[in-house]
């Protein structure tokens, strides 16, 4: 686990599990895996295609239930809560982003960054104003009034980045978000992770990219559900 | 902040349903047709119940009315003239009015099968010779001048009051009052006119005529100048008929004496006449009839309502169950973004029912839009009761709520994870 724990721990995995089960195959995508993420890091994670980076960020997210083990968002225990109360933890402490975008088509670019917020038990009072801010942060401030469709794969992007960080997230997940877009497109969504991270985001990028890994300033290499690396590029007094 | 949101959700809705607008409108169609189809049954069958009870009401709910009927045998005869005796007597008219318990008053009517001329124009309405309380125990009501009094009668006096249809097509530029009308064969001075009265299935249009009406003269001038006989020309025979009183209307104290009233004239008839040339007619007993009537209309009705509902639901929970499935992708985003299972049912649900809401609506605008069609081109009474348009809101209301649960609930239930994947 972390040696450092210099920080505050966001995300605690201790001893989870993650099995699927279909008919006679017992799937371990995720095994006795225990892990420590710390606030302001930011971490890409690694591995072969069917090694488990899905299933972690969708049990990191609290999309998922760990089979076995223990999972603590801030120090709230996922393991044991109802659906309810998963969702709640989504709405306010994790932001998605995911390969495909993923925007609602019916709705323009402010109302997709503000959807966060609709399910939210109190809605904060400055959502439009945080939306514009988010708007223009990640550069579209000019294209508020426009549907998904309107727009390019990085410009959707963006948005769906501004729609994660609405709510103000313990965790940034980013599954293979550069995954749909031309390199030089996925320079610029990356710089824009540079940015999140430089003001203090936790974020995790799951990929494949090597190039997409060195960016990050660790890597959590997976294999078979279990931790196969973990190196931290950038040391402290390194 | 509940509403807020509700509002918020509905507004979202309406947005996706407009997303696929023909699906949508297509989708409406089942309820708007059910809910209009119900309005419209509703309203022709009020009116035509209203125009059928205000009808009996007309002949008086506290009155029996008995009336003369030829008999149907003894038909076949190659004799060229004949003489038919049947009827109503004015016998009978004694017991009824001066015998029985409960009759407060009773009026005999003949019929004369006359032609009623003024200058060229001509009509064959029926000529009723009466007497003046006429008025009262029917209950019509006078127009112009006055009605038949004693004195007319004592007098045997050549005058007649004219029934509106009459009125109005003998004399379509001027009031008929003060002038003199030929029936048959005499000149009678016109005294008075009525006001129209609804008609009746049981009365008997005469054959060839598009405008029926009555014309009413003195019951005993009436016998004067056309006694007892009356001769038919029918296609080459000549039937002479002899009829003393074609209609006794007796008036009685209460509604509740009427059966009794009835039953006696029936048995007093029964006993009286040799042969079945008579009938009893009781709007009391109509009236009765024609509610039941109504309650059985009502009750078929309510099963087509509610099949075509049924229909329209399905058919709505059918689309929404596709758009579920077509919408899976855009249901994980929403869980993976916070959303919890309500918010989905919510979404679904809302949507569900502001296309029912949506299809009731347009379905009330054509449900009113039918009957106010027909009262105009078909010229039937129709009367859309505020209840109906109400009823038929909350009902498609109700269908979207029933039918939208389902596919709300199948929505709600999926995997956020199995969600996000699907293509
Ligand atoms: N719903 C499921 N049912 C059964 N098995 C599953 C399910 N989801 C994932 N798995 C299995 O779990 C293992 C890990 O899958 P996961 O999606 O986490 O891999 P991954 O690292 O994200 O791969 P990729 O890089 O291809 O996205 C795989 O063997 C996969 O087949
Ligand atoms: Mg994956």
């Amino acid at each position: 686990m972390s040696g450092r724990g210099q920080g505050r721990p966001v995300a605690e995995l201790e001893d989870v599990s993650r099995v699927y089960r279909l008919g006679e195959n017992v799937v371990k995508a995720l095994d006795g895996f225990s892990f420590r993420f710390e606030e302001g890091e930011y971490w890409a994670v690694m591995g072969s295609s069917g090694s488990g980076k899905s299933t972690l960020l969708n049990l990191l997210g609290c999309l998922d239930r760990p089979t076995s083990g223990s999972y603590r968002v801030r120090g709230e225990e996922s393991s044991a809560m109802d659906d309810d109360a998963l969702s709640d933890l989504r709405s306010r402490e994790i932001g998605f982003v995911f390969q495909s975008y993923n925007l609602i088509p019916q709705l323009d670019v402010l109302e997709n960054i503000m959807v966060p917020l609709f399910y939210q038990d109190v809605p904060p009072a400055d959502g439009p104003e945080r939306a514009l801010r988010l708007a223009e942060r990640v550069g579209l401030g000019d294209r508020l009034g426009h549907r998904p469709l309107e727009l390019s794969g990085g410009q959707q992007q963006r948005v769906a980045i501004a729609r994660a960080l609405i709510n103000d997230p313990a965790l940034v997940l980013a599954d293979e978000a550069t995954g749909n877009l031309d390199s030089a497109t996925a320079v610029e969504i990356l710089n824009l992770f540079d940015e999140l991270h430089g003001e203090g985001k936790t974020i995790l990028l799951v990929t494949h990219e090597p190039a997409v890994g060195e960016r990050a300033e660790n890597v959590l290499r997976l294999a078979d559900g279990r931790i196969a690396e973990v190196s931290r590029a950038r040391e402290v007094g390194a | 902040m509940i509403r807020g949101s509700l509002l918020r959700t509905v507004r979202l809705g309406v947005r996706s349903l407009l997303l696929h607008k023909l699906r949508s409108a297509l989708t409406t169609l089942g309820v708007l047709f059910g809910v209009s189809s119900v309005i419209a049954m509703l309203a022709i069958g009020e009116g035509a119940s209203e125009e059928a009870q205000e009808a009996i009401r007309r002949l008086g709910s506290q009155n029996v009315i008995l009336r003369s009927v030829k008999p149907s045998d003894n038909q076949v005869t190659d004799q060229t003239t004949r003489v038919l005796t049947y009827g109503l007597t004015h016998d009978d008219f004694a017991r009824v009015a001066e015998t029985f318990p409960g009759v407060v008053r009773a009026i005999p009517i003949r019929e004369l099968p006359d032609e009623v001329r003024f200058g060229s124009r001509a009509l064959r309405p029926r000529v009723l010779a009466t007497v003046p309380s006429y008025l009262d125990v029917t209950g019509r009501v006078l127009h112009e001048g006055r009605f038949l009094e004693e004195i007319d009668d004592r007098e045997v006096a050549n005058v007649c009051v004219l029934g509106y249809e009459v009125a109005r097509h003998l004399f379509p530029f001027q009031t008929p009052v003060g002038e003199k009308v030929r029936i048959g064969s005499d000149y009678f001075t016109v005294i008075g006119t009525l006001l129209p009265r609804v008609r009746l299935g049981s009365d008997r249009p005469d054959p060839g005529e598009d405008v029926t009406g009555e014309v009413f003269i003195p019951l005993k001038t009436g016998r004067r100048w056309f006694g007892d006989m009356i001769l038919r020309i029918r296609s080459g025979s000549r039937d002479m008929e002899e009829v003393q009183l074609h209609e006794i209307v007796a008036e009685v104290d209460l509604a509740e004496n009427v059966p009794f009233v009835a039953a006696a004239c029936r048995t007093m008839l029964d006993r009286e006449h040799t042969e079945r040339d008579y009938e009893v007619v009781v709007p009391l007993e109509l009236l009765l009839r024609a509610q039941e009537t109504k309650r059985i209309f009502n009750i078929v009705l309510g099963s087509i309502a509610g099949i075509s509902l049924l229909v329209g639901g399905i058919g709505i929970m059918n689309v929404m169950l596709a758009t579920v499935t077509e919408r899976t992708r855009e249901i994980g985003i929403r869980r993976a973004l916070g959303a919890k299972r309500r918010h989905i049912v919510t979404q679904f649900l809302v949507e569900t029912v502001v296309l029912s809401i949506g299809g009731g609506l347009l379905g009330i605008l054509l449900g009113m839009a039918i009957p106010a069609g027909i009262e105009r081109w078909a010229d039937m009474r129709t009367i859309v009761t505020p209840t109906a348009p109400l009823l038929a809101f909350g009902i498609s209301a109700g269908v979207g709520v029933v039918f939208g649960l389902y596919p709300a609930w199948r929505a709600a239930v999926m995997d956020p994870v199995e969600a996000l994947r699907h293509e």
